[in-house]
């Protein structure tokens, strides 16, 4: 059994608002897993769930083990780091690094002890005097951070932390929290809207959409493989195909108009459809003929270091993105290959 | 410039108007005649003697100030929990509740009075002094709720939060991390509500009794028997009593947070 498991969750609203669906996760020891999705998909009511914020309906939550979905938040050990920070305003850095410990009643040289090393460990030595409101966002969220690992949580819990700081700080502060997590080794749950950031930091990644994952894998795989029409949506696949699985050949699928594409992988039964990145659509070599798509150039939008075309096809309208060296016009035609390798198969989204 | 100097103007004769009356009053307590008249014709501070030296006063004096401590003091500590309980609970009907704890500022001092010498004195026969600290516990509570209520709606649930995940049950919480970071609230609910306890007339009004008057009650009183500058020193006395205490808060708080 994993380490951190969620079974069956059902948390609704009012009876009636269904935030959670029967939501599965598991999480394995010393694992840094991201919960990603548009707003409302259920991804903060997760992180609340095993923060003991919310109880949910149904279901189980269990640590190591241990069934932990009915104990109350104060007997759980969780650092959280919370998206406004929350921390306390009437405290300096140090008794406010020092709270946790304080209401563990440790003995006093200990308590100095481990918040001396936590405030070394995150570079705010220098700072334990201060108040939050003398201090910058960077420096709240790494006062945030050392205040939710001191107390040597069994799980860390980080909703949105890096929401609130400017794009250049947020980077910094990721490499950051990777650092300590690893160092560390503490389980980690990461809640964020921003994919980037999940990606660049996560072992896992689990995407959401209205209180379901609709896929949980490594961050590569969901990049590469998207497993849903939604996944690929989210994550920059524009262009979707109708494909129908062609009678004999293995790996070929045909396009309402005829044209037929290799993929390469293979599908079961359910109703699917072909996608595919803007970046990943080229044009054909001469004389290649397989995953050729002709079609006509309509609209052209500049993106800095390519331009975005939206091109007429047989198959639809499909959007490419191509290198500002070589610029077409409306109206002229183009022959697109869609590399087999790089066009995926995808559930469909039901209605 | 042209528009500004006229709102200038217009905010001095604005000024002007609140403030001439009290100038005039203060004027007419330093007189040596025996009606109120401005300006006056000799200078004495008899009517303060006379302020200090009349029993009355100095006894309903007294009962206002422990009346206005005690009823302040218990709606702190039923308010306080009311407050917090509106702040952060999720039920239904929140906002009724809230507009219900404000009522009594909305309705008439005058009802209230009376509704209470009617079932307080008349039907139940409660002491006048322990029906007085109802009246006005009744008439600082919405004050308490308000403010402090404020204060806490304010205050971010999720630094609460912070402190339940570090080991703090709710209570603990409760007084380690909310109660600290709205004491700025307390404090101007506890002068407001005190203020407005101490100047209360139309609840007051119905419960005295033998023995049992308020400062104010029994100011209105003396000025219906006798009418002279005594009231004036009055005045001025608790004028000056009010610029000290304002000035303590500003150099404490800051005036604003008086406005809830």
């Amino acid at each position: 059994m994993a380490f951190m498991t969620l079974e069956q969750i059902d948390v609704s609203y009012d009876k009636k608002k269904q935030i959670l669906k029967g939501l599965d996760l598991s999480v394995e020891k010393g694992e840094l897993v991201s919960l990603l999705g548009p707003s409302g998909c259920g991804k903060t009511t997760t992180l609340r769930v095993v923060a003991g914020f919310i109880e949910p309906q149904n279901g189980t939550f269990t640590l190591d083990g241990e069934d932990l979905t009915k104990v109350p938040v104060h007997k759980r050990n969780f650092g959280i780091v919370f998206q406004s920070y929350a921390l306390f305003p009437h405290l300096s850095v140090y008794d406010n690094v020092a709270f946790g410990l304080r209401t563990r009643k440790m003995a006093k040289e200990t308590i100095d002890q481990k918040v001396k090393s936590i405030l070394e460990v995150c570079g705010l030595s220098e700072l334990a005097e201060r108040f939050p409101k003398e201090m910058s966002g960077g420096q709240r969220q790494r006062v945030a951070l050392a205040r939710a690992l001191v107390i040597e949580p069994k799980l860390l819990l980080l909703d949105e932390p890096l929401s609130n700081l400017d794009a250049k700080l947020r980077i910094s502060m990721r490499v950051e929290i990777k650092r300590l997590q690893k160092k560390l080794g503490i389980t980690t749950l990461f809640v964020t809207h921003d994919q980037e950031e999940c990606f660049s930091i996560s072992d896992k990644v689990a995407i959401m959409d209205q209180g379901v994952i609709e896929q949980y894998d490594s961050p590569e795989n969901i990049y590469k493989r998207p497993a849903t029409e939604f996944v690929a949506r989210f994550i920059g696949f524009e262009n979707f195909l109708d494909l129908r699985p062609s009678r004999g050949a293995e790996h070929i699928f045909k396009a309402p108009d005829g044209s037929s594409f290799c993929v390469d992988m293979d599908w079961g039964g359910e109703p699917f459809v072909g996608t595919i990145r803007p970046d990943d659509i080229r044009l054909a070599e001469r004389g290649q003929k397989d995953n050729v798509l002709p079609g006509v150039v309509g609209v052209r939008t500049f993106l800095g270091k390519s331009y975005q075309y939206e091109v007429e096809t047989a198959a639809g309208v499909l959007k490419v993105n191509m290198a500002a060296e070589k610029v077409f016009n409306e109206g002229d035609g183009v022959r697109l290959y869609l590399p087999e390798d790089k066009l995926v198969l995808v559930r469909k989204q039901s209605e | 410039m042209k528009k500004n100097r006229w709102l200038t103007a217009y905010a001095v004769i604005v000024f002007a108007f609140l403030m001439i009356p009290l100038l005039i009053i203060t004027v007419t307590a330093f007189g040596g005649g025996t009606a109120i008249t401005f300006p006056i014709d000799s200078v004495s501070l008899r009517w303060f003697a006379n302020v200090f030296t009349t029993k009355s006063f100095r006894s309903s004096f007294l009962t206002s100030l422990e009346v206005a401590l005690l009823a302040t003091l218990i709606a702190l500590l039923v308010g306080i929990p009311a407050a917090y309980a509106l702040a952060r609970s999720g039920m239904k009907g929140k906002q009724l509740l809230r507009s219900v704890f404000l009522s009594p500022t909305i309705v008439p001092g005058i009802v209230v009075g009376f509704i209470l010498y009617q079932f307080l004195i008349l039907t139940f026969r409660i002491p006048v002094f322990v029906s007085l600290l109802a009246g006005h516990f009744m008439v600082t509570l919405p004050y308490v709720i308000r403010v402090v209520g404020s204060a806490m709606e304010q205050f971010d649930v999720s630094v609460e939060e912070a402190a339940w995940s570090l080991g703090c049950p709710r209570g603990k919480a409760f007084f380690k991390v909310v109660l600290p970071n709205v004491t700025s609230g307390i404090s101007s609910a506890f002068m407001l509500a005190f203020i407005n306890s101490f100047n209360n007339i139309p609840v007051s009004m119905f419960l005295t009794g033998p023995g049992v008057s308020t400062f104010p009650a029994t100011l209105m009183n003396y000025i219906e028997y006798s009418y002279d500058p005594t009231v004036s020193a009055v005045s001025v006395l608790l004028m000056a009593a009010t610029v000290v205490i304002m000035v303590i808060v500003d150099k404490t708080l800051g005036v604003a947070s008086l406005a809830g």
